[in-house]
This record gives structure tokens, sequence and C-alpha cells, in this order.
């Protein structure tokens, strides 16, 4: 019997891995995922980020935005970037973060130096409680950032309930102790559709409490939340004339 | 002329006379002579060439204005320790206002002689004099070393000076001199108006200073800080642990200071005088005046931590000061039972630790401007200077609509390879580092004219689209100029990517 069997029979049986009850989580507002990950993504712990594709970083951070500015609540949100990172993959924009549904005032931005200032900068980040969640952009596979780093952030997240995520474009999965670790794309709007809401192709590939899986997620930013993102039928159906006909109205003077 | 001589200093002395050569009114002159060619009388502002015709073995080195400052420059900063109050005298003199620093040192005289023995073991001849007003200190400095005006009698002391102690314009020293009033006594003796008439009243000003009836005061190289506090050692320290503690230990001291006048430093700067001479300072700003002993050793730690030239405490530091370059009034603060103050107040200074180590440019927060120039809108100000109000964002999309401006923007637009179906229509393809993508959705355009009010020479008017190409990625590409009114080859640029 291997482990997928084993998931069989547990369901069949309605029981689930025992997830560790009492971990304050935030939903994520997609409620598959967020039933899949027992109410929500785990606060106080380290998440990983994969763009899932080359070209795929813009996705990846407002995909990594939006979740960082829910695990946030009302706390200042830590966003620690490269100085490079700018140029490579152009600057975090403040009209874009409104647009999103996201306050850029609650953004606290430091460009470090390299990646060891950047892991440093977290760490330091991590031991002030005026923090909701800390996001840290670290391309490719330094050195520095290995099984022990992984490990201090997670200690260090859950000593002040600080969520850490880390943003790795450009990098490949390492072991590591993260809590989460999502690739993410973005979903191309279907055919007939207009210009719609972002779009992500999200594969959650690791899951330290339960399975893993993969949904196309709609950002919802007026509420400032994921959803689901409406499928081909109704988006046939809608192609179809299922708009209103608005009733006719006449103004005469 | 000691700078050379402390350099050349271990070689075997050598029996030629030194001296001192520059270029003034186009001929080369002696600026300086050591003692050998002052003996073969050789002098000051005697041209180089009949100096060479009296003497010629003779060692003569140009002038080097820049190194001779930056000599004074050093001993000056080693002259901080005597008092805060150091300025420079142009061109070998220094004046130091000991005004309340020399019980510290147990008398006036005291403080001079150690000066003195100090810089006479480095190598340097000291002349030096103490009185009420600085020019007055100088003439006796230079004319009368050693001497020390009592208070109130600067004009006894001065009067046997010659004229020359008053450094006034070579012109009127001479006229002065031809007149029979040698010593400033005599000028002195002179009638005011007679002063003022023939040589104006600055001249009777300067006068007023030597005899000490007026007084101007000097101004000091490095600004004085409104608090300080200072550390001496009786051996020189040399661990970081011991000078962190010390830092500590001064903050402490500098806080009580601080509380008792409801005040909070927003700008501190901790001095390290090594034994050697050598003074090294390091600054930290603060977001908000802070009297908190614990934070400021906190942000000293940090910036001694990130310096990329550690300070090198070679035979240790004898001397540490911390002084408040800048206080500011700050309210005693109530604990609060918002959360959020304590939050943003935790954040605040997390900032400041976050500004002392990798520089106040790298801590960053967004800052609205008033403008619909996309990349201006919104620009990444230093965390410090952001106020704490509310700050005003504006959404440009309507209610239910996707974003309308990207994620992440470029700070500079990237040329692309456009192929649209008609000049001023949405692109087809494009070719945006050196990747082919075929747009599958456009949305557009979004004309954003630049303002012509601002910028002198006119820039094109911008259609902004927004396309997805056949991943799903969504781009923001404009093109500048309007075809056929604005140009008829309009470019392609890549602005920015959304999520």
């Amino acid at each position: 019997m291997d482990i997928a069997d084993l998931r069989k029979v547990l369901q069949q049986k309605h029981l689930t891995l025992a997830p560790e009850s009492g971990l304050p989580r935030v939903t994520t507002g997609h409620a598959e995922a967020d039933s899949l990950l027992h109410g929500g993504l785990v606060l106080g712990a380290l998440h990983e980020i994969f763009p899932a594709t080359r070209h795929a970083d813009a996705a990846a951070t407002g995909f990594t935005a939006g979740l960082a500015i829910r695990a946030a609540k009302a706390k200042t949100l830590f966003w620690i970037r490269q100085d490079y990172a700018a140029l490579e993959f152009g600057e975090l924009s403040a009209t874009g973060l409104v647009e999103m549904g996201i306050d850029p005032a609650r953004f606290l931005l430091l460009r470090a130096p390299d990646a060891e200032a950047a892991l440093r900068a977290a760490l330091d980040g991590l031991s002030c409680g005026g923090l909701g969640a800390a996001v840290i952009e670290i391309p490719a596979n330094p050195k520095i950032l290995d099984l022990v780093a992984a490990r201090k952030l997670t200690l260090a997240a859950s000593q002040k309930q600080i969520t850490v995520f880390l943003l790795r474009p450009s990098a490949e999965p390492a072991p590591s102790s993260t809590e989460t670790r999502w690739h993410v794309k973005s979903a191309p709007s279907l055919p007939h559709d207009d210009w719609g809401a972002p779009r992500f192709d999200v594969k959650l590939t690791r899951n330290r409490h339960g399975q893993t899986g993969h949904w196309i997620m709609e950002w919802d930013c007026d509420d400032g939340r994921f959803r689901k993102a409406h499928s081909g039928a109704v988006a046939a159906a809608v192609a179809g004339g299922a708009y209103p006909t608005p009733p006719q109205r006449f103004a005469a003077f | 002329m000691e700078r050379i001589q402390r350099r050349r200093n271990g070689l075997p002395p050598s029996d030629i006379p030194l001296v001192i050569a520059a270029k003034i009114e186009n001929a080369l002159r002696l600026t300086a002579v050591d003692r050998k060619a002052l003996r073969l009388r050789l002098s000051i502002g005697m041209a180089l060439a009949d100096a060479r015709a009296r003497v010629p073995a003779l060692d003569v080195v140009d002038a080097d204005e820049h190194a001779d400052k930056a000599l004074l420059e050093s001993i000056a900063d080693w002259c901080d320790r005597y008092t805060p109050f150091v300025a420079l005298d142009m061109p070998h003199g220094l004046l130091l206002d000991i005004t309340g620093c020399a019980h510290l040192f147990g008398s006036e005289r005291a403080l001079c002689k150690s000066l003195e023995a100090a810089l006479v073991r480095q190598g340097f001849s000291v002349c030096f004099g103490l009185a009420g007003t600085a020019v007055a200190a100088r003439a006796l400095a230079h004319y009368a070393s050693g001497t020390i005006a009592p208070p109130g009698e600067e004009a006894k002391t001065v009067a046997p000076l010659p004229v020359e102690a008053l450094h006034l314009e070579t012109l009127a020293t001479h006229v002065l001199k031809r007149a029979g009033l040698k010593t400033i006594g005599h000028v002195a003796a002179r009638q005011r108006g007679e002063l003022t008439a023939r040589f104006g009243a600055e001249m009777v000003a300067i006068l007023g200073r030597a005899l000490g009836q007026e007084e101007k005061p000097i101004s000091p190289r490095r600004r004085l800080p409104d608090y300080m506090a200072e550390h001496r050692f009786a051996e020189p320290v040399v661990t970081e642990d011991v000078i962190v503690s010390s830092i500590r230990s001064l903050a402490e001291t500098l806080c009580a200071v601080l509380c008792e006048r409801g005040e909070g430093a927003r700008l501190l700067e901790a001095s390290f005088f090594r034994a050697d001479g050598a003074v090294s300072h390091i600054a930290v700003e603060t977001a908000k005046p802070i009297r908190d002993a614990a934070m400021i050793a906190r942000l000293f730690r940090e910036r001694l931590d990130a310096l990329t030239d550690p300070i090198d405490p070679g035979f240790g530091f004898d001397l540490i000061r911390l002084g408040a370059l800048r206080a500011e009034r700050a309210e005693a603060q109530a604990i609060s039972l918002d959360a959020n103050d304590d939050d943003a107040r935790e954040v605040g200074f997390l900032a400041d630790r976050l500004a002392a180590r990798f520089g106040s440019h790298r801590v960053l927060r967004f800052f609205p401007q008033d403008t619909h120039i996309p990349e201006a809108a919104g620009v990444l100000v230093p965390a410090r200077a952001v106020p704490e109000t509310k700050l005003g964002w504006e959404t440009i999309r309507s209610e239910g609509e996707a974003p309308r401006r990207p994620l992440r923007l470029f700070e500079k637009p990237e040329p692309v390879e456009v192929l649209a179906e008609v000049p001023d229509g949405p692109p087809l393809r494009f070719r945006w580092r050196r990747v082919q993508h075929a747009v599958t959705l456009a949305e557009g355009p979004e004309r954003i004219a630049m303002e012509w009010w601002r910028h002198q020479s006119a820039m094109p008017t911008r259609d902004y689209f927004r396309v997805e190409d056949q991943e799903g990625r969504r781009f923001w590409l404009y093109r500048d100029g309007l075809f056929a009114r604005e140009t008829h080859h309009p470019r392609w640029y890549m602005h920015g990517v959304f999520a």
C-alpha cells in the first residue's frame, strides 16, 4: 500500500492526517485551498513562493503581496528586496498596489545590498512586534540561504507570530523547514473574456499539515482576498448573451 | 615644514638647510625655512633664486597647501578633546574656545602646557597665547608665545606687541609703522575717530577685539552638540565590548539630562579619540527624538557592526564622547492603551535601526504625489521622511474592475519591438528582452498626456495598452507620441508588468 492508497482509505473514512490544532491561521479566501489548509495559512511560520516558470515573477509577486497583506492583518508589512531587483524585475509600484486594493502605507521597504544582508535584516525585523508579516525576495540560490537559515527564520517567525514569505524568483526549491511551498504563474484569461481580475495558476507542492493541491485563483481587488476563478462554462454562458438586457428608459422634457 | 621633517623622521639628520618654496606673484619665493637656513640669514618671502645664490646647497621642497591643511585639520580633530569649540585660523593656526573647560585640567596654564607638551612630543613646535578674545590670543601666540593674559587685562598685555600682531592688511600695517605707531599700545592711544577716518571701521573693530573691549565669536569647525557626555580612560580601551558598554553608560548620562529638559535626541554622534591622536566620528540619526539609553546603545552597535571600514582602535581609545548634535522637544510618553501606537513606535525604531545599519536611503516607504504621470505618482522616500499622518491614495479603477496600473514598474521604460495591425491600434505581437510575445488580449488605449506645465521640453503623449500574452502574463506597454500628429514612427516601450 503506498501513500496514495493510504490517503484514499483515510478519505473514505472521512479522516485526515490530524492537523496541529490551535495554530492561528488566516484564510486565503479561496474556499477549496482553505479547507485543504485546515482553515488557512499558518501564521507565524515560513512560507515559500516560487514562480512556476521563468517569466512568472510578476505573478508570484502579486500572489505573495496578496497573501502577505492578509497575513499582516492590521500591522506593517516589511518587504525586503535586493538592489538590482528593481532593474531586473521592476520596482514595486504604489499605484499598482492601490489598484490591487492593498494599502501602500502599510509597507516598510528595505533595499538590501545582498542576500546575506537581506536575511540579517529579516531576522532583525522579526524581533519587532510591530510587524505583521515579512516578505523576503531572494533570487537564485545563494549559499547563505540553507536549511539552517530557513530554520532560523522559522524560529524567529514563531516567536513574535510574524508570518514570513520567502519569494524566490529564478530559484530551485531546496530542502527547507517551510510550512508551505507554492508554485505560481499567471493563468490566461479565457477566450471571449474581458479584461478581468488578476488570475493565478497556483500549485501547492508542499504542505506540512495536509495535502497538496492545484487551483486557478483570482484576486478580488475590492475585498482583498483570493477567490475561485470562474470556469470556462460560466464564461461561455456569459459570452452566449447571459447579460440581462438593460430596461428601456426614456426621458422627455 | 614640520610635516616634512616628521615624514623624514628616522633618516639621518642632514646638514643641508631645508626651505619650502611656492610660487607667489610669478616668482618662486620661500614660504618656510628651518633653523639651519635661518642661521644662514635666509628668510621667508625671499626669492628662491636669491636664496640659492647665497646658499648653493639648499634642500628645496615644493609647498603643498592641501597637505598642510589636512595636517592642521587632523591636529584640530585631536584638539577636540580639550574643547568642542575648535576653529581653524588659516594658514597655520588653531583657535580654541576653552571657556569653562580649563578647570577640567586644573588651570588654564595646565591646559596649555598639556596641549603644548603633547604637540611637541609629536614633533611640532608650538606657540600659544591665551586671552579673553580670539584676536588678542592670536597676537600673543605669534609675538609673545606662552603669555596668558589675565581676564580684563588684555589691553595691558598686548600693548607692547608690534602692530603686525593685529594681522591687518599689509598696507595698513605699513602705513601705521611709517606713522611711527610701532606697537599696539601706540595705536591704541590714538583717537578712534582718526583711525576710523584713515583705516575704516573694520580696523578699529579688530583693534577693539585685540584690546579685549569687543568680542566676536569664532566659528567652530564642527557643529557644537546640544548636549554631550564623555568618558576618559586612564588606560586606553581596545575591546569592542568595553567601547559599547561605555557608549551605553554615556547614553545614560545624556538621557538623564535630556529627560530633565524634556528633550530627545534626533542626531547623535560618538567621537573616538585614539591615544595616538587620530579621531573618528560616527553619527546616527533617528526619526523621532529619543532618550532611551538602551535604544541609543543599540543604534550605535548596529552602526559599528555595519561599518565597512571598522574603526581601528590602534593602541586604544583614551576618550570617548557622545554628543546629541540635535535635540528636540519630546513629551514624556504615557503608556498607550492603544496597541496600534505601540506597533507604530516599534516599527519606527526598527526603521531607525535598519537605517543605522544600511543607510537611510535603503529604508523606504511609499509616498503619494499629486500627479497622473505613472512613474511619478508614488515615490519611495526614506522612512524617516514620511509623516505619520494618514496618506491619501486614490484608486484609478472603478469598483469591480481589474487593476489599471501594473504591480511592478520599470524605472526606465524599456524599448520593445512591436507589430501592430494599424499604426494607432493595439499591438499584435511584441518582442521584449529577446522573447517574442503574442498578444491574445489587449485593453486600451489609455491616453496620458505629459504635464507640459512642469517640463520645459515638450514630451509626447503616451497611449497605454494593457496586453496579455499567450501564457496569461500581463504587460503595460505604451506608444510614445500620437500617430500622425506628433510622430510618424512611434516607438513602443514596456513600462510595467501586472500581477
